[in-house]
């Protein structure tokens, strides 16, 4: 089994890296931009499950190179993991356009780009699991990451379409939408420690869910309850809340 | 963020970064006042901890594993627990290894931990070939016994204080088996607990639980136990059921009834005829790891470990008269340990010398520390020191005295501007 991992210098796809290499040791492509970190990842891999592992480079932003990175893989994988993504911060975002197109670009539109390659090769070969890293940010809109919100909530309607238009091909879709989660990402901030997942845990549920082919994963279970209590909320009352 | 050692005691605020390539970790060590690092937090007291920590957790990578040699080169921020995990399968432990495999590789080195074959195979520094270190002007040296081996001396047992360290090349010892044969022989007091560590000189590892709170007769009453490694082949490791304790709890809980009341059960329990048993790496050597948060069941206030060594001459008397000290205190440790250690290595801060260690976990509470304060004349006066990974409240003078060596770690310290980028809020109390 071959895993393409793209955005693999992130935590969550670290550790989904190690999950399904233990598990089924799947070989795998470690594709994101800094080489000399994913080189020693890959190594590691290797040493940790006796996989075979390998580095390329890999940036959302330059689409003109994401057809032949996908075409020169050999054998092409069986499982692709879009787990990049780009938190940036709002409050510059809303003054400095720069820094939303990036919030917009890395989230979404260098999602399709690559993916839609990938779904043409899944499509042709008749089968094949295309896991989207999305955010439960995309259930809703709200004041404090909007953008970030709205790049991912089209992230999760474009993997709704893509999950439509495959699955009569034998091919599945599965989103997944993290709630909090400690990571590079979210170093920053100040989480609510018993709710918020670690990458191992946010790795365990998704191998869990991708053995099963659940279809939207949220983890941990509950912020699927979560976010239906937030979007449950009226909006008269929610546009003056400061969530 | 809030910061503290496993004693709990004392609680900082402190600015912590983290680091995945050396290009970071340089950059680190130049912000600021400089600090310290900070693995996984095993050390009890104020060791790993200053106002501003560089956490090695997320430079915690494999790099290269020999298969017919046994040798791995790893990244600092690695844990034994998964060196273990990775390696034992394949048929390779640790040469040497604490009571904890929750710590880190740099930890271990810059503690110079034991375990309990030390009176056979020396400190962790044993097992290292070499190791990369990052110096407060940004280079990094190779270090091992012939390059730079004044920077390794001083490095390991080092306590972080030389410099940031980067990478290690650790040899480890092949194993058939997942298991040790254990023996178990109770001791009816200290002179009996002596008598069978020399008996089980020859035994690959040993050490004693002491119930410290008894007196007169049965003073220094112990279980010793010692153990191989099994041969059987069998190297599949058993997840065994943890427990966890969720919340700290009340103060009053671990107290002197109690915990006579535990020594007496604990004591009890071993059969008078020695017992040989087949036990898991895990319950043989990590008892503790098994609990996680164990430490919170000294309540909110934390605690401190009391380590101390005696050389082999005046170990029984010091020993003596530290157990009659803490008996008629009233202060009573939940958990004791005692052990023989072999000869103390070339590394101008490691702890070990030839003769008995013994462990104290102590509540913290307003009249230990005067208490402390006797037990460090006692040891100073038979020639003792501490164990500066337990220690929290030493005071210098305590210090300088069991370091002979002190003097060549200052100068090796100094010599590479280190004070001025590595320091913890150890370093500054004991003033080096």
């Amino acid at each position: 089994m071959k895993l393409l991992i793209l955005g693999a210098n992130s935590d969550i796809a670290y550790a989904i890296a190690n999950r399904f290499a233990q598990a089924k040791k799947a070989d795998m492509v470690l594709a994101s931009r800094n080489l000399d970190l994913l080189h020693k990842k890959a190594r590691e891999l290797m040493i940790r499950h006796g996989v075979d592992a390998s580095a390329i480079e890999f940036d959302t932003g330059a689409y003109a190179t994401h057809a032949s990175l996908y075409h020169q893989l050999d054998p092409k994988p069986d499982v692709v993991v879009a787990a990049f993504g780009y938190f940036g911060t709002q409050a510059r975002a809303q003054q400095d356009f720069e820094e939303a197109r990036r919030i917009i670009e890395t989230n979404f539109t260098g999602a399709v780009s690559i993916l839609e390659i990938v779904a043409a090769d899944f499509q042709k070969r008749g089968s094949g699991t295309i896991i989207g890293i999305s955010s439960v940010a995309g259930d809703r809109g709200r004041q404090s990451n909007y953008i970030y919100g709205a790049a991912k909530s089209a992230f999760s309607t474009y993997l709704d379409g893509l999950r439509n238009r495959l699955a009569r091909h034998g091919v599945h879709v599965m989103t997944v939408k993290p709630g909090f989660a400690h990571t590079k990402m979210t170093a920053g901030m100040d989480l609510p420690g018993p709710i918020t997942a670690s990458a191992e845990q946010v790795a365990g549920d998704i191998y869990t869910a991708w053995l099963t082919s659940k279809n939207t994963l949220y983890t941990r279970w509950f912020w699927r309850w979560i976010m239906a209590i937030i979007r449950a909320i009226p909006e008269p009352l929610f546009k003056r809340m400061q969530l | 963020m809030k910061l503290h050692g496993w004693g709990r005691y004392p609680v900082i605020e402190a600015e912590a970064d983290y680091f995945e390539t050396r290009a970071q970790a340089a950059d680190l060590i130049h912000t600021g006042s400089g600090g310290i690092a900070h693995g996984l937090g095993k050390s009890y007291g104020d060791s790993a901890l200053s106002p501003h920590v560089i956490m090695t957790r997320r430079y915690n990578k494999l790099l290269a594993f020999d298969a017919d040699r046994g040798v791995v080169r790893c990244e600092c921020g690695v844990s034994l627990a998964e060196l273990i995990d990775t390696f034992l399968p394949k048929g390779w432990f640790l040469k040497v290894t604490p009571g904890t495999k929750l710590i880190t590789v740099g930890g271990a080195i810059a503690s110079d931990v034991h375990g309990k074959n030390h009176h056979s195979a020396g400190c962790f520094s044993e097992s290292v070939l070499s190791l990369e270190l990052l110096l407060p002007d940004g280079t990094v040296k190779t270090c091992d016994r012939h390059a730079n081996p004044d920077l390794f001396r001083a490095t390991c047992g080092g306590m972080g204080l030389t410099g940031l360290i980067l990478e290690a090349t650790l040899q480890l010892q092949p194993v058939t088996s997942a298991y040790i044969r254990e023996r178990i022989t109770r001791c009816r007091n200290l002179a009996e607990a002596f008598d069978q560590f020399e008996a089980y000189r020859r035994s690959t590892y040993s050490v004693a639980w002491i119930d410290c709170l008894a007196r007169g007769e049965a003073s220094g009453r112990s279980v010793l136990m010692t153990g191989e490694h099994d041969d059987d082949g069998d190297l599949a490791v058993q997840p065994a059921p943890g427990g966890a304790i969720p919340f700290e709890l009340p103060g009053f809980v671990l107290n002197k009834y109690s915990v006579a009341l535990f020594n007496q059960l604990y004591y009890c329990l071993h059969p008078s005829r020695p017992k040989t048993q087949r036990t898991t790496l895990d319950a043989f050597f990590y008892p503790l790891d098994r609990i996680a948060n164990w430490n919170r069941m000294y309540g909110a206030r934390g605690f401190t470990q009391y380590q101390l060594v005696f050389p082999k001459a005046a170990s029984y008397r010091g020993i003596r008269r530290v157990l009659d000290n803490v008996s008629a205190s009233g202060i009573g440790s939940f958990l004791a340990v005692l052990k023989l250690f072999g000869p103390e290595n070339d590394n101008y801060l490691s702890f070990p010398m030839e003769g008995y260690t013994l462990t104290f976990d102590f509540k913290i509470q307003k009249r230990l520390f005067a208490l402390l304060d006797r037990l460090d004349a006692i040891v100073t006066a038979h020639g003792g020191r501490l164990y500066l990974t337990k220690d929290v409240r030493m005071p210098r003078r305590t210090f300088q005295a069991g370091y002979p060596r002190l003097d060549q770690f200052l100068s090796v310290r100094a010599h590479y501007d280190a004070p001025a980028r590595f320091h913890s809020l150890q370093s500054k109390r004991l003033g080096i």
